[in-house]
């Protein structure tokens, strides 16, 4: 962990990264209106998707513009706006007292805990590169995700694809209740 | 010759705590759910950090693994969302007390 030349380039792309995810997530908790934070929080996922890339994972990188970017946030907005959800009018009142210093100092000291556990640490990681081959870029990245989705992980993808179909009957049969109950009525 | 793996292992660490922080002290369920998205994506920078560090491909498996179950949460979440939402016209966590003991 000496401090020896890293490249120009790759820490240019960090502190892009950085200030996006920084800045994005600061804005989901400080913006008022629901919208603006849903539009922050794609800011926030645009810097997660730079920093994936530099680390050589391509396809999540892809995935995480199209699935969380595209698809996710999108689900939010609609939900704002099918709800109609104003400026919120409950984040000024504190029913509990306390509650904001209490919960900054827990994540103080979390967060603290969890870099002073990075510094102290000697990085002893033991087994490096398990599967014998370095990661791969581009296709290449697709190819080796695939292959440990579609072999190593093959119960854990077809039990995700339980965990779809069942999100999917759950959130129509919760959209349905209301309707239901007005006919029974 | 990339940084190295602990830079983004602290600024995954620091948008945890700013997605914990928001968790806690937000009152608007559609903006906690946003926090909640934002500790998930902590930990995928996490995950995919270590990946890169082992040269293992898991780590960003576990990430593939985690964004479907983000993508279900959030749909089921959502759904819940409207449906309180269609019997009390708010979306505050701080009125949904009927089951106080």
């Amino acid at each position: 962990m000496t401090a020896t030349a890293y490249a120009l380039p790759s820490i240019l792309v960090f502190v892009t990264a950085a200030l996006l995810i920084v800045v994005g997530a600061l804005g989901v908790l400080a913006v008022r209106n629901p919208v603006h934070a849903a539009l922050s929080l794609i800011l926030t996922l645009f810097g997660v998707a730079v920093a994936f890339i530099a680390q050589s994972a391509d396809f999540l990188a892809a995935v995480q513009v199209i699935v969380y970017a595209g698809a996710i946030v999108v689900l939010f907005l609609f939900v704002i706006m099918f709800l109609g959800v104003g400026r919120s009018r409950h984040d000024h009142v504190e029913p509990l007292v306390g509650q904001r210093p209490l919960a900054a100092l827990g994540v103080a000291v979390t967060v603290g805990g969890i870099i002073a556990l990075l510094a102290s640490s000697h990085w002893v990681t033991g087994a490096t590169s398990v599967s014998g081959s370095s990661l791969a870029t581009g296709t290449g990245n697709v190819r080796q995700l695939g292959t440990a989705v579609f072999t190593t992980y093959l119960y854990a993808f077809e039990a995700t694809a339980a965990l779809l179909v069942i999100a999917v009957v759950g959130a129509v049969v919760l959209a349905r209740r209301e309707r239901v109950t007005e006919e029974a009525e | 010759m990339n940084v190295p793996a602990a830079w983004y292992l602290v600024l995954a660490a620091v948008l945890f705590g700013i997605g914990a922080y928001g968790l806690l002290t937000r009152r608007s369920a559609i903006i906690m759910f946003m926090c909640v998205e934002l500790m998930l994506n902590a930990v995928n920078l996490t995950f995919v950090t270590f990946a890169r560090t082992l040269s293992d491909i898991g780590g960003q498996a576990s990430v593939f693994f985690v964004m479907v179950v983000a993508a279900a949460e959030v749909t089921v979440g959502l759904g819940i969302v409207v449906a309180v939402f269609r019997r009390r016209h708010s979306t505050s966590v701080d009125e949904l007390t009927e089951m106080k003991g």
